[in-house]
């Protein structure tokens, strides 16, 4: 199991007022993000628990990306990975994300 | 980009999948079967309650143990429910997993009016948690009978892709009332299971058919092993939980005597009949082999013609 984690500035603070949403399942190629508004509103953070081990690199590339392109002010996401896809953790990340905007998902 | 047209694509595509019981998270069962927005969680993954004992193998947690418990209200009264996630590690009971269930048993107990809505969707216990597993199913169908001694109905909804395996099976025979659908399969051993330890001549898991027949949801409201058949709808769940709430039987001697008569009349009659196709048969229908196919409600008029469920054993 490797732990990762990323800290960012956000250039706004996420919508909403919700406090914290969960989106996905812990399985094979799958992956679970809890989101919970609890830091400054500029600030961000990506915890991350990964059964695949050695994806550093990837995983900080899709986290940079994902917050340029969402501003997730504010939020805390903490991941439980069961080895998914760059392409599925992106979309559970906007997933969450508009989760906690207060948006279907 | 139009982002409104696209949200709502979306937000009809999600609904539609979630539409399909078999298909949705547990999350979303409980969103489809309760009033809207009525749920409220007890130790929520906010909390963080994982498995003590995932880590030791290097396997993956996820925050709520793959159990979601809490109340909510259905048709405006008050329910109790827990709903397990089949897809993480096959929805098997572990130590925090089948804690969750069992707190909120003793709860429906304590309370002694609010009838508890169980969503099964397990293999049975986890292989990691094995001791703690096993012993949460004893504690768990200990709460579960103290409750109904309570004169709380215990109902269980079976309709997911695990289907209801092993420990699960013992917690579901313990229920009020059982619903099912198509999809749900119920039965102590798996077919790779039974396969396994009695060789592919007892049971060939590779038999989708035969899995199906032996344990899928048609052959368990035939037999009597569940009250009612649903369709795999979020509202055919709903209206089997609402009506089971209110015509489940109490828990009491004469109950548990007429439940012994029937079973051992059950094995009289099937006993030695070698598939269910046979049982089928012998119970009065007509073409047994076209039952698999069976649509939805023709399959409920075929099953109210051939035997009405009026007891409690599995």
């Amino acid at each position: 199991m490797e732990k990762l984690n990323y800290r960012h500035v956000a250039a706004s603070r996420a919508k909403g007022e919700k406090h914290q949403a969960v989106v996905g399942v812990v399985a094979s190629g799958n992956l679970e993000v809890l989101v919970e508004r609890s830091l400054p509103e500029r600030e961000c953070e990506v915890d991350i628990r990964t059964a695949a081990e050695g994806f550093g690199e990837v995983w900080q590339a899709v986290v940079a990306d994902f917050v340029e392109r969402r501003s997730p002010g504010g939020l805390k996401f903490s991941i439980n990975d069961g080895g998914a896809r760059p392409d599925m953790v992106a979309l559970r990340l906007a997933q969450a994300a508009r989760a906690v905007e207060g948006e279907q998902v | 980009m139009n982002t409104k047209a696209s949200n709502s694509t979306e937000y009809e595509m999600s609904a539609r999948l979630a539409a399909s019981w078999y298909e949705a998270s547990a999350r979303q069962r409980l969103a489809g079967l309760l009033d809207e927005s009525s749920f409220e969680e007890f130790i929520g993954p906010e909390q963080r309650e994982t498995s003590p004992h995932l880590a030791q193998f290097d396997l993956p947690e996820q925050f709520d143990d793959g159990m979601i418990v809490g109340r909510g209200r259905l048709n405006g009264e008050r329910v109790l429910v827990a709903a397990q996630e089949g897809r993480f590690m096959g929805g098997a009971f572990g130590e925090v997993h089948g804690a969750k269930l069992t707190g909120l048993l003793r709860a429906a107990r304590d309370i002694g009016s609010v009838p508890v809505l169980i969503l099964f969707d397990t293999g049975g216990v986890r292989l990691q948690e094995a001791n703690a597993g096993e012993l949460a199913i004893a504690e768990i169908m200990r709460a579960l009978i103290d409750a109904r001694l309570a004169r709380v109905p215990v109902i269980g909804l079976i309709g997911g892709r695990a289907g209801c395996y092993g420990g699960g099976s013992l917690i579901a025979g313990c229920c009020s009332a059982l619903a099912v659908s198509e999809q749900g399969r119920i039965s102590v051993s798996g077919p790779e299971v039974i396969e396994t330890n009695r060789g592919v001549e007892e049971f060939d898991s590779k038999d989708r058919a035969l899995v199906w027949r032996t344990m899928g949801g048609k052959h368990r409201r035939l037999i009597g092993g569940a009250e009612v058949f649903v369709d795999d709808t979020m509202a055919s769940f709903r209206d089997a939980a609402a009506y089971l709430i209110q015509h489940s039987p109490a828990l009491d001697a004469s109950m548990l005597e007429a439940e012994q008569a029937r079973l051992e009349q059950r094995t009289e009659r099937f006993g030695h009949l070698e598939d269910a196709l046979d049982i089928w048969q012998s119970m009065g229908a007509r073409d047994a082999q076209a039952i698999p196919g069976m649509a939805y409600e023709d399959f409920v008029v075929l099953a109210d013609q051939l035997e009405e469920p009026r007891h409690d054993a599995r």
